[in-house]
């Protein structure tokens, strides 16, 4: 029974990971990314790996596959032109590929039989994900804040990368408007009758 | 092979792997698929670690499939942050050109 939902779940990753790549619009390469990192989740899932399973999907779908779709749609570019010319490469590609293909099949021939007997999703614990925690905030503790400051130092990447000052731009200025005082603004005149100012 | 055993996960990450590497050959005008082809090369290794962790009965390989998720939201922020720049300064994201914004 878990070999069948394997083999339907794995078909699917496989699938639309070939569909990524092989999209015409970025867009449906976006979709079909998310479908292949759902799935994987469930591969996961299988095996038991339940914590890591529902962080690809937090982390994976509810980020970086959202992030891809904005810059895609968010870019104006011309997609068409851009694919022209790529069916050139795809002997190239496929080449290599099955270079890789072999290398690791010949790793595989050369390993002997793979058998690990002691499966276990949770060593040590009730669930994964208590045995996850048991050890990220004790023994890998610095791993952990390593990876919070990888995403810190990102982070700020990101936004001095792509901030910048436009001249021309009318911006709301909070302390130039509260400091504005009545005499400033307003100038009492008494015309006379017939002149004007 | 009647039984899920590890062999299974690796066929599917080395397939997945090798379906990312293509994508990168494929594509090699659109940055944004390059990026895609990266992310899946990274789920690819993703995969490989929790199947090991998992099969080995030890932990350490799902805490290492964490800290490669925190490393791959990052590349993928920066590199679209990069990416998002790049089309600002020349209305167009193909890479051939890339090599004029040296020095």
């Amino acid at each position: 029974m878990a070999l069948i939902a394997f083999g339907l779940i794995a078909a699917v990753v496989i699938l639309s990971a070939v569909f990524v790549i092989a999209a015409r619009n970025p867009v449906h390469s976006v979709l079909w990314l998310i479908l292949a990192f759902f799935s994987s989740a469930g591969l996961m899932v299988l095996i038991g790996a339940e914590f890591l399973a529902m962080l690809l999907i937090v982390v994976y779908v509810g980020a970086v596959a959202v992030l891809f779709l904005f810059v895609v749609m968010m870019l104006d570019v011309d997609f068409v032109e851009l694919k022209q010319g790529s069916l050139g490469y795809w002997p190239f590609a496929l080449l290599i590929g099955a270079i890789l293909i072999a290398e690791m099949a010949l790793v595989w021939a050369a390993s002997g039989a793979l058998t690990f007997d002691n499966f276990d999703p949770s060593p040590g614990a009730e669930t994964n994900t208590e045995a996850i925690g048991a050890v990220m905030y004790t023994q890998y503790l610095l791993l952990f804040q390593l990876a919070g400051v990888i995403l810190l130092v990102a982070m700020i990447g990101a936004i001095v990368l792509t901030l910048r000052h436009r001249p021309n731009v009318k911006r709301q200025d909070v302390g130039k408007q509260t400091g504005r005082r009545r005499s400033d603004a307003i100038e009492m005149k008494d015309p006379a009758p017939g002149q004007g100012i | 092979m009647t039984e899920l055993g590890i062999l299974h996960f690796l066929i599917v990450s080395s397939a997945l792997f090798t379906v990312g590497v293509v994508g990168i050959f494929v594509n090699r005008k659109n940055v944004i698929v390059i990026l895609m082809a990266l992310e899946l090369i990274l789920l690819s290794v993703n995969i490989n670690l929790v199947a090991f962790s998992v099969f080995t009965g030890t932990i350490q390989g799902q805490i290492f499939a964490m800290l490669v998720l925190t490393v791959a939201a990052a590349e993928a922020a920066v590199g679209l942050a990069i990416l998002v720049v790049y089309f600002r300064n020349r209305r167009d994201i193909s890479v051939e050109n890339v090599d004029l914004m040296k020095g």
